[in-house]
């Protein structure tokens, strides 16, 4: 430790009254009240009331213990909703990965020739990304319009469909006009993500690889997908947390419809909760998305601890 | 020879370069470029296709929703809420990031990994507790439970941030103002603060951005147009016997306005503030 270090780590005058320490617990203390109060604890109030029946418009207000879970376990609409989620969440991020991946190689491409072009595009890309979810649902409520709406109209001329698709009435449909709405919002997004993390990587190593004679793809498989992998996997961590509580998005694309074909876990939830006013259930399944969150998460992490270090 | 192959060869590959970020523009814009369409379009065309433009240019949309609708007020409650929010958090934030970064408590990464853990949950694990605490506290339809919230929720994203900017700081700094007779305190306020600006304006940004465009948590807190925030109004919006699709663009994009203006003033920060914490990681 140096000298200065041992002052000012309580060694000199400056901190008579108070130390380091104690300076610290009190400058986070305010940060982890309200996370605790307004986070935690309802987390575990959830839990609390999950264990309950709580119907507050007939007044029942009763411990249950586990039945709530036991129900669940039994919940075919509870098993749709997952379904749902996953096909949802699987279907999205693998297309906007892939999609957003392309996107990157083809503006890195072009940055190299034109420096302009990152900036364009940038400003470009975040647009889908800074409007509200619910803007861009009724964006696409509006293009996937059955009568007048744009998609029907251009696929009809250029003779893709025979006639007009009822595109959000359509069991088939449904779930995938959700899809596409959110690989418009957030592929170009992930692409200036994934754009950021290919122009750390030191343009030398390509031109020794092709003196080396390495091709297009061995360049692509050998320098750029591992150096580039950490920030694919965040990327995709981020986006799959986001997909698989999505809600607002395709509550007000569909709410849930047609037949609950694309009602995800946190559009039953909220249901439950907000219109049937079922408390005690409605929280029994928000705590299993809890859980399934959390175990999403705590794996996530542990595949970031093996491939990044944090910080020191 | 072989060079002007090279040559030509990399001509073909940049133009077809060029044509696939035309069609990518055009993909991304597009919807956006027809909700503008669609705004300035008298109610006749808009029921009809072709034509794709319309025949005459009215602003009788933008009239309707910003005058005869309670949309302006909602407005109004987005910024309230989303400017507040920003404040309390980039407060908090800070406090608690420079406590991270430099003042030596326990259990830092358990610390940090919680606040991960934290941005990660599922808003709709904490929404019943949420509203049944707001609704005994009285404060349920009211802004400052919709800014507590939000601000709740920003904080991870702030300290993380923050934290990691903080972290980059050269010590010597800090260590310097404590010597000169500053108290922890007073070294966060007249050093690493100003040092740590740009950090501070991305956060801002990007806690603005989340609580102007955040729907959960608004929709179940608030029940008036007094109270409503402008994502809220927009998914309830009026509409009993068809949907009225030329006032519901022309809101649309009135709500989109102030968050997509910043983020494209701004896209450099926000991609770099983003992609800071995991590249340099």
């Amino acid at each position: 430790m140096t000298v200065l270090e041992h002052k000012a780590n309580g060694g000199g005058p400056v901190s008579r009254t108070l130390s380091e320490k104690g300076w610290g617990y009190i400058m986070a203390a305010p940060a982890f009240a309200l996370v605790g109060c307004v986070a935690l604890a309802p987390i575990v109030a959830a839990m609390w009331l999950s264990l309950h029946r709580r119907l507050p418009v007939f007044g029942v207000d009763e411990f249950v213990g586990v039945e709530n879970y036991l129900y669940l376990l039994s919940d075919e609409r509870f098993w749709a909703a997952c379904r749902t989620t996953l096909y949802f969440t699987l279907l999205s991020v693998t297309v906007e990965l892939a999609l957003g991946l392309g996107l990157a190689l083809v503006l890195h491409g072009l940055t190299r020739r034109a420096s302009s072009v990152t900036r364009v595009s940038q400003v470009v890309a975040i647009l889908p990304w800074a409007v509200p979810t619910v803007v861009s649902a009724q964006i696409w409520l509006w293009l996937y319009q059955p009568d007048y709406g744009l998609l029907n109209y251009l696929l009809v001329q250029a003779g893709v469909i025979a006639e007009p698709i009822n595109w959000l009435a359509d069991p088939d449909w449904a779930v995938h006009a959700a899809v596409v709405m959110d690989v418009w919002k957030t592929t170009p997004f992930a692409a200036l993500l994934l754009l950021a993390g290919l122009q750390t990587i030191p343009p030398e190593l390509y031109a020794a690889a092709r003196i080396d004679g390495a091709g297009w793809w061995a360049q692509f498989r050998l320098i750029t997908l591992p150096l580039l992998l950490p920030i694919i996997m965040i990327t995709g961590i981020f986006r799959t947390m986001d997909a698989v509580r999505i809600f607002d998005a395709v509550f007000v694309l569909t709410g849930g419809g047609p037949g609950n074909t694309t009602e995800t876990l946190s559009i039953y939830a909220y249901k439950t909760l907000f219109q049937s006013l079922q408390f005690g259930y409605g929280s029994a399944l928000a705590t299993a998305m809890f859980i399934i969150g959390t175990l999403l998460s705590l794996s996530y992490l542990m595949v970031l601890r093996l491939h990044l270090r944090e910080p020191v | 020879m072989r060079v002007e192959t090279g040559w030509r060869e990399q001509h073909r590959s940049t133009g077809l370069m060029w044509c696939l970020s035309a069609v990518v523009i055009l993909l991304c814009l597009g919807p956006l470029i027809w909700q503008v369409v669609t705004s300035i379009k008298p109610d006749v065309d808009i029921v009809r296709l072709p034509p794709f433009f319309p025949s005459q240019i009215t602003g009788a949309h933008y009239d309707r929703v910003l005058l005869r609708s309670p949309l302006l007020q909602s407005l109004v409650n987005s910024a309230i809420v989303a400017t507040s929010a920003t404040i309390l958090s980039i407060v908090f934030g800070s406090f608690c990031a420079f406590a991270l970064a430099r003042l030596p408590i326990g259990g830092k990464s358990v610390i940090l990994g919680l606040v991960l853990a934290t941005s990660m949950f599922p808003p709709i694990a904490v929404m019943s507790p949420l509203y049944l605490f707001m609704r005994e506290l009285g404060l349920r339809d009211t802004l400052v439970a919709l800014i507590l919230t939000h601000t709740v929720y920003a904080l991870p994203l702030a300290v993380w941030l923050l934290t990691n900017f903080m972290r980059q700081l050269p010590k010597e700094l800090y260590y310097a103002a404590r010597i000169d007779g500053c108290t922890p305190l007073r070294a966060l306020l007249s050093v690493m603060l100003p040092l740590a600006r740009p950090a501070l304006a991305v956060t801002a940004l990007l806690v603005f951005i989340y609580s102007w465009n955040e729907f959960m948590f608004a929709l179940t807190l608030t029940a008036s147009d007094a109270t409503r925030t402008a994502p809220v109004t927009l998914a309830l919006f009026p509409g009993l016997y068809e949907i009225p699709w030329g006032d519901l663009a022309a809101a649309s994009l009135i709500v989109t306005m102030p968050v997509a203006a910043l983020a494209m003033i701004f896209c450099r920060h926000i991609v770099g503030g983003l992609t800071a914490g995991s590249v340099k990681g």
